[in-house]
């Protein structure tokens, strides 16, 4: 299934492969990161709202150590965003030379929320015990924001990719640039919202998985309850919208990408109506092990009974995207997602009957391991998109072969950031790990450790 | 001034500032690593931890700013010195992003052995990156990154421009570093350990003043375009750092900590603007110049009104932050 894909890479650029390979991991590491940079400090806001209001110990404690916990993710992310950002000249440096002013203004704006956000983390984490109360809550919500117009950005770049505007290429020349028409692009709000909704879910059920855990292992206080309910009532919501979000995003894509959508729905002909093909891969041109349930597949991607999903067979070959992955990985996040959903709902209408899931271990590990497997619906579904696009990295003008330097030198760089990446892991993991044994034991603040003498650092609390 | 030199203009403010703040950040890491063992080295851990923590992340944004006002800006500029400086600029990525990591990782270490590790870690990178920065701006100021196409890895930034660039940044980080962690200590009630960081502080102060002037003489060969613009142009911003330079040294050895901060700023500043006048109007010394290099109008238009709204958003919020940090409330543990 590999194998073809590469041999018809060996003619590309020494720069491409390993450039795609190391995009991949650097943008798949990021993208977890960024899920709990967007959504946590709206998280944060409402347990720390709780306490505030109710006087209540319980939600404050929880929502400084969140903080904490967010401080090293954000930590982290805000290094693997710096790697990206040096990657967009050193990885590609086709793209950013020739279209560098054209899709760049979104970054400028990304760039400013992301400034907002490091600025007011850096007060909120420091405020404890040194802001009045009120105006200490306050600063958690520059920061909720700017998550959001930071995602909106990142995603109007990544959607202008899919459908490029506001410039013209006149006999190869770019020209009429329009930074506005790339910033407001007709696919970004759905774009964002699709992504927004994601990392909720990652956040959400990640978090909630935590308090599962701890559950699991016989602490059932209002500690855990509450840990519990404030996040999975956001992933709740998230969960529930996003096949809606999902739905409205993909629509007119047999007009926009219809490669892509072929790719998702595994049409290798124009079939009308056409099924949809649950599971199954493409081999030697034909469809193998597939479910085909009649009909659904126009009515999913056309809102229509008779419109037929436009066959693979009617795309030449070489802009054809590799068709397996993008349709395993399409039909992974779907079916994740849909996962997700119903198990909230079922909690929520049991919950609203009288009954508690809660004490019921069966669903608390169901819920420890909803968090990863948001992950990787997450992850999956960010493979879909970005494969599917291939062989075009803006689509339909540049391919990503063309963007790509004649550096393959880079296999180098590629095993060096896979190392630097898996140490930055462990040690994200090993701390907050150590983190969370040490307030399972009871220490509030963490001694400082510089010293043998344990030189309180961390202050007044 | 024309669009394009305003938005160079936006883009060199931003070199300023990083070089400001994200430089007393890197310096801080210098004073981590000659701090002494666990215990006698404690203290100006402890203190270094306490005062860039609630601001590295706001400063390291400053290196954002440039690279994304840079390739929206000047695109051709950007992916040709991506290009020619690529193994500098990936050893400083190297040290940016350990550092950060192990920055945040050290704070809440279990052990000391894991601190320890991440405390070095952290150190170290603090130490390097500057130094490949460094050779990166003097990769740019002597006129090494060609306009299309590098000749090999090593040229562009194995020189001496670039070398003394690099000392020269890892000096001015630790010299900066210094006077702020000394204001600190001062201002933190903890004089003995403010006199400790004073005497280093002048001593990076003076061998960084030093290796200064000694770099003008290979500079008048090596990068004759940036020593004439020095010479010319930007004479009165060396002079001025110069000065400000040297009152910084006297203000410490008086113990004016307060007032040696500002002096020490003004000296940074001044002499990484004296680099950008001094090589004014090139984008790429002797290869592309700042019009020649210039985006599309339009992106030009909209990156000015970025920088304006940042102005108004961000600069606020930065100032509000700063000034928390130098507060007495927030430095009394």
């Amino acid at each position: 299934m590999i194998s073809p894909d590469l041999l018809s890479l060996v003619a590309e650029p020494g720069g491409l492969l390993p450039a795609r390979q190391q995009m991949a991991l650097s943008l798949g590491s990021h993208i977890v990161l960024a899920c709990f940079g967007v959504a946590f400090p709206a998280m944060i806001f409402v347990m720390h709202l709780r306490g505030v209001r109710h006087d209540d110990e319980r939600a404050l404690r929880l929502a400084q150590r969140w903080a904490k916990a967010s401080a090293v993710l954000f930590a982290v992310g805000a290094v693997s965003g710096t790697v990206l950002s040096f990657e967009m000249g050193l990885l590609w440096p086709g793209l950013m030379g020739t279209y560098g002013d054209v899709l760049g203004l979104p970054f400028a704006f990304e760039g400013l929320a992301f400034f907002i956000e490091a600025i007011f983390i850096g007060i909120y984490l420091y405020g404890w015990g040194r802001m009045p109360a009120r105006q200490h809550l306050l600063m958690l919500v520059p920061m909720a924001i700017a998550g959001v117009v930071g995602t909106y950005c990142v995603l109007a770049v990544n959607a202008w990719m899919n459908v490029p505007v506001g410039f013209r290429l006149v006999d190869g020349e770019v020209t009429d640039v329009d930074p506005w028409a790339v910033l407001f692009n007709s696919q970004a709000l759905m774009q964002m919202l699709h992504m927004w909704l994601a990392a909720y879910m990652v956040a959400g059920f990640c978090v909630a998985g935590v308090y599962a855990v701890g559950m699991l292992r016989g602490r059932r206080d209002e500690h855990h309850r509450l840990g519990f309910v404030v996040p999975f009532a956001f992933a709740t919501v998230a969960a529930l919208a996003q096949p809606f979000v999902g739905h409205l995003l993909g629509d007119g894509l047999a007009e926009r990408q219809p490669a892509k959508l072929a790719a998702f729905e595994l049409a290798e002909t124009t079939e009308s109506p056409s099924p949809l093909r649950i599971g199954g891969i493409y081999v030697d041109g034909e469809v193998r092990g597939s479910i085909d349930v009649p009909v659904l597949g126009s009515v999913l991607a056309n809102n229509s009974l008779s419109e037929p999903v436009p066959g693979w067979d009617t795309i030449p070959e070489e802009d054809r995207p590799p068709i397996n992955l993008t349709h395993l990985s399409f039909q992974a996040m779907v079916g994740i997602g849909s996962l997700l959903a119903g198990g909230v709902a079922l909690y929520w209408v049991l919950r609203w009957r009288g009954r508690d899931l809660l004490r019921h271990r069966w669903f608390l590990r169901a819920v420890a391991v909803s968090g990863p497997l948001a992950v990787v619906a997450m992850e999956a579904g960010w493979i879909a998109t970005e494969v599917g696009r291939q062989p075009w990295i803006v689509y339909g003008v540049m391919r990503t072969s063309e963007a790509a330097g004649d550096n393959s030198g880079l296999w180098w760089l590629l095993g060096a950031t896979t190392a630097l990446y898996t140490a930055m892991g462990v040690g994200a993991a090993v701390v907050l790990r150590s983190m969370a044994r040490r307030w399972r034991e009871g220490e509030e603040s963490l001694p400082s450790p510089y010293g043998p003498d344990r030189v309180d650092a961390e202050g007044a609390r | 001034m024309s669009l394009e030199v305003a938005v160079a203009a936006a883009l060199f403010v931003g070199v300023v500032a990083y070089a400001v703040l994200g430089g007393a950040d890197f310096g801080s890491g210098f004073f981590d690593l000659i701090a002494g063992g666990d215990r006698s080295g404690a203290r100006v851990r402890t203190l270094v931890d306490h005062s860039i923590g609630p601001v590295w992340e706001a400063n390291h944004v400053w290196l954002i700013y440039v690279l994304v006002t840079w390739w929206t800006g000047f695109p051709e500029s950007f992916a040709a010195a991506m290009d020619a400086l690529i193994l500098p600029l990936l050893f400083a990525l190297l040290g940016i992003v350990l550092r950060g990591a192990s920055f945040a990782f050290r704070k809440y270490a279990e052990t000391l052995g894991q601190a320890r590790l991440f405390g070095v870690v952290f150190a170290t990178s603090s130490v390097i990156t500057p130094f490949f920065l460094g050779t990166v701006a003097g990769g740019i100021a002597s006129g090494r990154v060609p306009a299309t196409g590098r000749e090999d890895l090593w040229s562009a930034w194995v020189n001496p421009t670039s070398l003394f660039g690099g000392v020269i940044a890892v000096g001015t980080c630790a010299f900066l570093a210094g006077v702020f962690l000394t204001a600190d200590a001062e201002r933190g009630g903890e004089p003995d350990l403010a006199d400790w960081l004073r005497t280093r502080a002048l001593g990076v102060g003076v061998v960084t003043g030093a290796v200064v002037f000694a770099a003008l003489v290979p500079l008048t060969r090596d990068a004759p375009t940036l020593a004439e613009g020095l010479a010319g142009r930007a004479a009165p911003l060396v002079l001025a750092s110069g000065l400000a330079g040297t009152a910084t040294l006297v203000l410490l050895a008086r113990r004016r900590y307060e007032v040696a901060r500002i002096a020490a700023v003004v000296a940074v500043a001044a002499v990484v603007s004296g680099w950008g006048v001094g090589q004014y109007p090139w984008l790429l010394v002797d290869e592309v110049t700042i019009s020649a290099g210039a985006g599309a109008p339009a992106t030009l238009q909209g990156l000015l009104i970025a920088v304006g709204l940042a102005a108004v958003l961000v600069l606020p919020a930065l100032v509000y932050l700063l000034r928390l940090t130098q507060s007495e409330e927030w430095t009394r543990h």
